[in-house]
């Protein structure tokens, strides 16, 4: 399989991503976000299938409708994230590293990496919404802010993954 | 003070918004370029054989904490203008526990979740809609839990308040052990590699 050109140096790549972060600050004083889109797009999408008076005065969802609007188009997130899949995309295109594949460990069936990613996915949107951010708006948004809850956040991620590592070995080695 | 624009006027909403675009389209081609669209290279980072998530990580961490706090000091950006995420200490430490198995098990986190399915990968694409699924899970039990996610509310601190030390005190810190944290990542993948 042709794997494309070889990956950027990881710290080019990092102070890319620390400008990139940097800007928002500066533009928006808000920095880099990611889970936040996707909320925007449930809050909006229960909305709709509710009702948007309904979903506002909902606690949970109302973060996300303050314009009154369940609209996520005009959320800044929302756009970033649209931005964010651009920029992978054609970064990926140009590499070379663009194509359809299920990525997965060596002793993993397709559909059990598909199962696996979905359930992934799941406890990351339920850890998020509890950390009020993810690896983006804590991580990195907080962390360089040296917000305390950040670097909970980050050192708790951390230590859990690599203490499940070696019991999950088989979805990756 | 000129910055952040978007509290001092220098650019109205529309012109913030449009930024989000350029930003996302900056921030998505340096994930990709940095090799994170891809969850069996993101994984190495549990198993020590890779450390690019790692190297990414922090220096884009030290690289925005050094550029913000130095704007900061050269009276361009207002730090204090910039929204601190706020510290609930007990919420955030599950959401880390719960994120960092989804981490290990997806693959891929919420951002490299979509480079990875705009590069092509079914699996960032699944990823991406298990987000969607579990953060409906919690709206869903939003009214059960609340106790527990606005417990042990801090407000907006940083780890340097709650130290009682200056604000470059933390910076430096982090930066030093940053730096030297990439010397032992470059030791460990010699040594494995």
């Amino acid at each position: 399989m042709r794997e494309g050109k070889p990956f950027a140096d990881p710290y080019l790549a990092g102070i890319g991503i620390g400008l990139a972060l940097l800007a928002a600050y500066v533009v928006t004083g808000r920095g880099l976000g990611a889970s936040g889109g996707f909320a925007s797009v449930v809050a909006a999408a229960t909305a709709a299938a509710e009702s948007t008076e309904r979903a506002t005065r909902s606690p949970a969802l109302s973060p996300y409708l303050t314009r009154g609007v369940a609209s996520p188009l005009t959320d800044w997130l929302v756009l970033e994230l649209v931005g964010v899949a651009i920029g992978g995309y054609v970064s990926a295109r140009l590499a070379g590293r663009s194509r359809v594949v299920v990525e997965r460990g060596p002793h993993l069936s397709a559909t059990s990496r598909i199962v696996a990613a979905v359930g992934g996915g799941l406890f990351m949107g339920l850890g998020a919404k509890f950390a009020r951010g993810c690896t983006s708006g804590q991580a990195l948004t907080g962390g360089a802010l040296l917000a305390a809850g950040s670097w909970i956040f980050i050192a708790t991620c951390f230590a859990s993954a690599y203490l499940l590592a070696p019991v999950a070995r088989r979805l990756w080695r | 003070m000129t910055a952040p624009f978007s509290e001092t006027g220098v650019l109205g909403s529309t012109g913030v918004l449009a930024s989000a675009p350029l930003i996302g389209f900056a921030f998505g081609w340096c994930l990709e370029r940095g090799g994170l669209g891809s969850a069996r290279k993101l994984t190495g980072q549990f198993y020590l054989t890779d450390l690019t998530v790692f190297k990414v990580m922090f220096s884009a961490l030290v690289t925005a904490m050094l550029g913000a706090f130095w704007l900061d000091r050269l009276g361009v950006l207002d730090l204090g203008l910039v929204y601190l995420p706020e510290t609930y200490v007990v919420p955030q430490a599950i959401g880390g526990v719960l994120f960092g198995v989804g981490f290990l098990v997806g693959g891929l986190c919420p951002g490299t979740a979509c480079v990875a399915a705009a590069a092509g990968r079914l699996d960032g694409l699944a990823v991406a809609g298990g987000m969607l699924l579990g953060i409906a899970a919690f709206n869903a039990l939003f009214d059960w839990i609340r106790p527990l996610v606005e417990s042990t509310a801090l407000g907006a601190v940083t780890l340097t308040q709650l130290a009682g030390v200056p604000h470059g005190a933390g910076v430096l810190a982090i930066t030093v052990a940053a730096l030297a944290g990439f010397a032992l990542a470059s030791r460990i993948e010699r040594a494995r590699g």
